[in-house]
């Protein structure tokens, strides 16, 4: 929890950071002079008790308007979710990465919790916590699978390799407003509307696609929420074996048929390997 | 091809690089030369070999890459040199040999191995070795597959140089050399609901003269040192290694640069060095609630880590080396900067590893930041750094100060300058 005034004590109101205003969408900054890109969090995102921060050099000059640490912390969290959607998924994304960009958005939910600025929109599947929409990746992952073609960065890759081609992988899904997100209800941003459609069309595309690729498998599971692993590293090959070898233990078919609500990656694994011995 | 890897053997005579491309090049010191006293041994290509090639995982639909992730020599016992090297999902047991001599005087194949029609044969003779120009050929002799759900990241090789780990971001596996269709699990962290994954094993090192223990980091900053006599899963440390966080310098992105990116025992297996995005820590293994050394990598960048996140700068994984004393500790930074501190005299310095900026022999100039006010003329400003030369692999020769810094797709080897 980013609250400096002490656990326990009412977090204070969000008070103004001396930064300029936030940029709206994820900029196609240049990797060099990261630093004069730098309008945004001149120290970082912080709450601070008392405004003692310092501005940086010259900063002062290109401030307009103090702008709200809400506002900024909602340009974070936007960036982190666009950020967990690039998964362009020709080669396996980095777990560490995806799981640290994960935690930054849990703790900005739980702050925003806390301010009270959280509302979480009617969930197309009832029963969903919030935080575990949120750890949902999986369907952002597949938004950018299925919901929109791959643009002609994703063929390489390597998109997190050269901040040269992560810029153009925001612009590719420029169109989806990926700024905006679905669980923000007092943004000020008027695009909102496109990224909840695609989360529409993403429950639909599941639910009515037939069975056919492994992935299909899982959206017709009963599981109120997808697992996390199926998402960033793929569906099969962490057998429940504490010692000995994975491979024999995937090699072991001995598998119980998958029941309805398999939310274990053991019991998904074992449906797999059921489709690929018959 | 940008290099991913670099390691010097057990003597410091051979140097392994891996790149991007799965390929190994191993460099070899050459003799130093009475006649050229004042030249010292430099490193000239030994061998080079294409380790491990893309594949295509088909029952995910995704490429396994086959850039080199870590390259560790074994110590020589023979004739042969042997390393160990890695990619994602596969550890490779190579040998690099020499070949200087060849059999000639076969009775039965002729000099181009092409059977001879035995009606011809009417003398037999001994073959005998004859001197060749030397060849070093490596071969794969084993193949350690299949055992990694995810990716690895690390991989050690034990005192006892009998066995190895190789670890992923949830899981470390033990493996004995000989035996490739097996491997012990010996830390899983992996939750029972992955929805509940918090923190990933980042790094892992075995100690280097207690062959039942060892340490591996994770993304939330932590370091648990295991004792495998314990148990044979070692999910429960022996040692906790954490530094309570300061408050004063909390922010969104505290955890992340938390993260610890590499983890390194000093040679004397007393102390461990732990890298993460600003710093470099030494650690006492007998005092688990903070490091007793912290030095400031590139503090500067404390205040524009919103766009190193944005650009994603910010994950990038820095390793960091002890010298042969482990008086002083080495580790990467951007612009192809990098940076030594003494622990001893507690002197730092920057040094640049760049083409422009050093001919061979010229002495290095020590290079500053500069962070605010005016800047002097030899000086950077922090907004000048260019983010993407990183120099994120060096390797320090295990007696000599001779260094080796990966920039990018360069290789650099400096030496202490002759006197």
């Amino acid at each position: 929890m980013a609250t400096l005034c002490g656990r326990g004590a009412a977090p204070p109101p969000p008070r103004p950071l001396q930064a300029p205003p936030p940029r709206p969408a994820p900029p196609s900054a240049a990797g060099a002079g990261a630093g004069g890109q730098d309008t945004m969090f001149a120290r970082g995102l912080k709450r601070k008790c008392a405004d003692s921060e310092e501005d940086g050099e010259g900063a002062l000059a290109a401030f307009r308007a103090a702008p709200s640490y809400s506002l900024q912390r909602q340009s974070l969290l936007d960036m982190s979710l666009v950020k967990l959607q690039l998964c362009h998924m020709l080669v396996e994304p980095n777990l560490c990465r995806s799981v640290l960009i994960a935690n930054t958005v849990r703790q900005i939910q739980e702050e925003m919790t806390q301010d009270g600025t959280w509302r979480v929109m009617a969930p197309q599947t009832a029963g969903q916590a919030p935080l575990d929409r949120l750890v949902s990746t999986e369907i952002l992952c597949r938004s950018a699978r299925e919901v929109e073609p791959p643009g002609p960065g994703s063929g390489d890759g390597h998109a997190l390799d050269l901040v040269s081609e992560l810029s153009t992988a925001p612009s590719a899904q420029a169109p989806r407003s990926p700024q905006s997100s679905v669980w923000e209800v007092d943004s000020p941003r008027e695009s909102r509307g496109g990224f909840p459609k695609s989360l529409d069309q993403i429950f639909e595309t599941l639910e009515n696609k037939g069975p056919g690729s492994v992935e299909e498998l899982f959206s017709d599971v009963d599981s109120p929420y997808y697992n996390l692993d199926t998402v960033l590293t793929g569906m099969v090959g962490s057998a429940k074996s504490s010692h000995g070898d994975a491979l024999e233990a995937l090699a072991s078919a001995a598998a119980p048929p998958p029941s309805s609500s398999c939310k274990d990656l053991g019991e998904l694994d074992h449906v797999v390997e059921i489709l690929v011995e018959t | 091809d940008i290099i991913s890897t670099v390691e010097f053997n057990h003597t410091g005579e051979l140097l392994a690089t891996g790149d991007k491309g799965g390929r190994v090049v191993i460099f070899q010191r050459e003799q130093e030369s009475k006649n050229q006293v004042h030249r010292r041994g430099e490193y000239n290509v030994y061998s080079t070999f294409q380790s491990h090639e893309p594949e295509f995982d088909y029952l995910k639909s995704l490429e396994i890459e086959e850039k080199i992730n870590k390259i560790r020599w074994l110590p020589q016992q023979n004739a042969a040199y042997f390393l160990l090297s890695t990619n994602d999902k596969t550890v490779k047991l190579w040998k690099v040999s020499e070949r200087d001599k060849r059999p000639e005087g076969y009775n039965l194949k002729d000099e181009e191995g092409r059977l001879r029609d035995p009606a011809t044969i009417t003398t037999l003779r001994v073959p005998v070795l004859r001197p060749m120009d030397l060849m070093v050929e490596a071969t794969p002799r084993r193949v350690f597959a299949n055992a990694h759900t995810y990716h690895i990241n690390s991989i050690s090789v034990n005192s006892d140089y009998e066995t190895y780990m190789s670890a992923d971001d949830l899981r470390i596996n033990l493996w004995n050399f000989e035996i490739t269709n097996q491997s012990f699990n010996i830390v899983d962290i992996k939750p029972a609901n992955m929805e509940e994954l918090t923190e990933v094993i980042t790094a892992a090192e075995f100690h280097p003269h207690h062959c039942n223990t060892f340490v591996y980091s994770s993304s939330k900053g932590t370091i648990r040192l295991c004792d495998m006599r314990a148990s044979a899963l070692c999910d429960r440390h022996t040692k906790f290694f954490e530094e309570p966080e300061d408050p004063s310098n909390r922010s969104f992105f505290s955890e992340i640069i938390s993260s610890i990116s590499d983890v390194k025992f000093s040679h004397s297996g007393r102390y461990i060095m732990t890298r993460d995005y600003l710093t470099v820590k030494v650690w006492d293994l007998n005092m688990e609630n903070r490091p007793i050394e912290t030095y400031q990598v590139h503090d500067y960048l404390r205040s524009k880590l919103c766009s190193l996140y944005e650009n994603d700068c910010i994950f990038d994984k820095f390793e960091c080396v002890w010298n042969g004393s482990d008086s002083v500790i080495m580790t990467g930074s951007y612009n192809n900067f990098f940076r030594m501190f003494d622990r001893n005299t507690k002197r730092d310095v920057t040094l640049e590893a760049s083409r422009e900026n050093s001919k061979p022999r010229a002495i290095l100039k020590p290079r500053k930041v500069c962070v605010g006010g005016k800047r002097r003329k030899d000086e950077i400003s922090v907004d000048s750094l260019d983010f993407s030369k990183k120099i994120l692999h060096t390797a320090w020769h295990p007696s000599e100060n001779i260094i080796a810094v990966a920039a990018t797709n360069n290789l650099y080897i400096f030496q202490d300058k002759v006197n």
